[in-house]
Formats: C-alpha cells, sequence, structure tokens
C-alpha cells in the first residue's frame, strides 16, 4: 500500500530498543536548531545573566537524560559514585558521545579545592557563534554548562556550573572554559568517604 | 557554464559534517519543553514550533541550493522530490518518499521513513494537541518561500547567469499540514505540502530599456 511508513509502532516508548547511539544529523541541523533555541530565549529575557540561565536550564534538561541514557547503555546499568570518577566520565564519556570527541582537558582549580575546569578550543555550540559587542561576556557555552550540571546533578553532585571564554594566546578565538564549583555537602562527603577508607587501612 | 547534475543526498550526507543525532533530538526535545512552560498553550508552541522552522527555512535553502547543485526546480513536483529525497537527507540523514499527489500537482504528501525528532518521547495526556514535530514544516514552507523556479525562463537569452538566477527566483507559497503523527497514535509520521502560489520576485536590477 502506498504511503505506509517503515516506522515500527510500540504501544509505549519503554518498550522501544534504546538505540546504540550510533545515528547522525547534520551539523548544521544542529546549529540552526541551536540557534533558533538561543534566539528565542533572547526575546524572553531582559538581560544577559538571565538569558545564560534559561540556556543553562535547557541544558539541564539535555543533562539528566545523558546520564540516564548512558548508564544503561555505556556502563551496564552502574553509575559513578565517586567525585573523581564522575568528572572524568563527563569528561571522557559524555563528552565523546555529544560532542564526538574526549573534552580538551580536565583540571583541578588551582585556587580552590571543589573546583574543576573542562576546556574545550572550540566547544561544539560556540562553532558558528559570534558575540555581539554589546552583548560582553555571554557565552553560549551555558547550555553546555548546564548539560555538566545536569549529569552531575542527577548523579548526587550537586554542583554550580558556568561557561567562561578564555583568551588563548596566538589564537584568535578564546577556548570556552566550564568552571565546576561543587556545592560544599558534595566536599564534605569526599572527604568523609576518603577518611572511611583511610580508616580501613 | 551550467552546474552539474544535483547530487544525491547520501553523497552530500556522508561529505558534510555530522554530530550524534541524539545530542539534536535532547536539545530538540529541551526546546519544546522550555516552549510548554514558556507558553501554556500547546497551539501557542505548535505556531511557535512553526515559525522557529520558518526562520530555519529561510536560510537552510542557502545551504542546500550550495551543497546539492540544485540550482532550479522546474516545477512544484521536482521541487517536492528534491525535497524529500535530497534535502532530509542531506540535513537529518533520513529518507523520505513522495506521494498522493492530486490532479493538478499542487499538493502531495512527504513520509518520513525515519524520525530523529521524536527518539525516547511520549506525549502526555495534557501535550495531546501538541504537534511535536511542527518545526519540520515551518521549515519547509520557509524553504520553498526563497525557493528558485523557472517561470520567466522565457528571458534566460538575454541575461548572464548569475543575473538568470537573481531574474528567476520565485517564492513558493505553500501551506505544510501534519496529516499522520506516530506520537499521536498513527502509523507514520505524514506531511501533507500544498502549493497556494507561486509569487516571482520582483526584477532587482535598473531597467535599461
Amino acid at each position: 500500500m502506498i504511503g505506509v511508513g517503515k516506522i515500527k509502532q510500540y504501544s509505549n516508548v519503554l518498550d522501544k530498543p534504546l538505540s546504540k547511539g550510533k545515528q547522525e544529523v547534520s551539523l548544521s541541523a544542529f546549529a540552526f536548531l541551536f540557534s533558533e533555541l538561543v534566539q528565542y530565549n533572547q526575546t524572553q529575557v531582559d538581560n544577559i545573566a538571565e538569558l545564560e540561565r534559561r540556556l543553562e536550564d535547557a541544558g539541564y534538561a539535555v543533562g539528566a537524560r545523558v546520564l540516564e541514557l548512558l548508564c544503561h547503555r555505556e556502563k551496564g546499568n552502574r553509575r559513578e559514585t565517586r567525585l573523581l570518577g564522575i568528572l572524568s566520565f563527563v569528561h571522557s564519556t559524555v563528552w565523546k558521545v555529544l560532542f564526538g570527541k574526549v573534552a580538551d582537558s580536565l583540571e583541578k582549580g588551582t585556587e580552590h579545592e571543589d573546583e574543576y575546569m573542562i576546556s574545550e578550543k572550540e566547544l561544539l555550540v560556540n562553532r558558528f557563534i559570534s558575540i555581539p559587542k554589546d552583548m560582553g561576556t555571554f557565552n553560549c557555552g551555558a547550555f553546555v554548562a548546564g548539560i555538566v550540571r545536569g549529569v552531575l546533578d542527577s548523579a548526587g553532585f550537586p554542583a554550580v556550573v558556568t561557561a567562561h571564554f578564555v583568551p588563548v594566546e596566538g589564537q584568535q578565538r578564546p577556548r570556552t572554559t566550564i568552571l565546576i564549583k561543587f556545592a560544599e555537602e558534595v566536599g564534605a562527603l569526599s572527604l568523609t568517604r576518603y577518611s572511611s577508607t583511610q580508616r580501613m587501612l | 557554464m551550467p552546474p552539474a547534475g544535483p547530487r544525491s543526498g547520501d553523497a552530500i550526507f556522508a561529505s558534510v559534517e555530522r554530530v550524534n543525532a541524539e545530542l539534536f533530538t535532547l536539545t530538540y526535545g529541551a526546546t519544546v519543553r522550555q516552549l510548554l512552560t514558556d507558553l501554556e498553550e500547546v497551539e501557542e508552541v505548535n505556531k511557535q514550533l512553526d515559525q522557529m522552522g520558518y526562520n530555519i527555512g529561510i536560510r537552510l535553502i542557502d545551504e542546500f541550493l550550495a551543497k546539492s547543485n540544485v540550482s532550479r526546480c522546474v516545477d512544484f513536483k521536482e521541487t517536492a522530490e528534491v525535497i524529500a529525497k535530497v534535502g532530509f537527507k542531506m540535513f537529518l540523514g533520513i529518507a523520505a518518499t513522495v506521494t498522493n499527489w492530486d490532479a493538478d500537482g499542487t499538493c502531495c504528501s512527504i513520509i518520513l521513513d525515519d524520525n530523529p525528532l521524536v527518539d525516547f518521547v511520549e506525549l502526555p495526556d495534557t501535550c495531546q494537541g501538541l504537534y511535536y514535530c511542527n518545526i519540520l514544516s515551518g521549515v519547509i514552507r520557509g524553504a520553498l518561500e526563497m525557493c528558485l523556479g523557472r517561470d520567466i525562463a522565457p528571458y534566460l537569452k538575454i541575461v548572464t547567469d548569475t543575473q538568470y538566477l537573481a531574474f528567476t527566483k520565485v517564492s513558493m507559497k505553500t501551506e505544510v499540514t501534519w496529516l499522520r503523527d506516530v506520537l499521536r497514535g498513527d502509523d507514520a509520521y505524514e506531511l501533507q505540502v500544498k502549493l497556494l502560489k507561486q509569487v516571482p520576485e520582483e526584477y532587482p536590477y535598473k531597467d535599461d530599456e
């Protein structure tokens, strides 16, 4: 019969087998969509901070789902429970799945114990974005910061995550650094875990 | 020099940069969720998604023409085929089929074989009126408005090739609606594209005569 689709129907979305995550769409399709997301949000806010917060919210929704998806698919229903474990999960597994590559670097903040930074020379979402002068320090990476916060928060590591442009010597375009500052209880938690392990030794 | 024949959608898709479809799917999901929170009314969300699609369509057509070597389509029928075979493949990596033509060739259906927008999606009871993929209908509508036709072909001999392109820019006003939507319980994704009218764009050069 003409016009019968090839899409298999499932009565429930959960009956559908989990995709292997190998499907791709063109980068332009994503860039067009992302640009609409940013432009729509621009119409909803009065200032840059609010715009970044809204993009972060959108990213958070993505991050929470990415964690769930990847724990099922890549980690055999296991989730990282250690601070460094979850950080390297974000830096490598999450980045690889979402952006096709491991993040350029993951570093510990030098000034504060509870700060970590993931840096990317050319963040995918910033590829086709140039910020007008009057928008100051606005960074669309706020969306990615939201993804990171979504993953961390859903895994039980609440944190404040922000995106910043950092100028690089000899490069015209700055790199983007995602700054992760863990909530106080996370620091305390890993400390207790640490001391209990020590005691066991 | 006449342009080489149109490239197949597969060949273009293989040559462009690509991203994981899940990033795309989840980002689209986040967008729809944000619209539902902001606008509350499902009908408003449908409208906004269509508008976003339209904005994308009018810009996407440039990239489409540049990469596909499709410089002009003879008529609406050919245009629809090109959208389905090349357009969908090139941007979303999926195939689509054109069918159900009406007698005078101004209305047809595009059926999607796959739909990367809807992975992980199930509509809750509160969103039953939502056309979740409404952005796609906007994209088609927008792109066709910027499409090139060949309705003023007789002028061909007196102008150069570049002028010809500008000359024959014909905007196709269409109405794009969802006939079937798997998320709403149907067995396929079917978009109806109806040609309302073709408007030749104004001659952009100063008339010497």
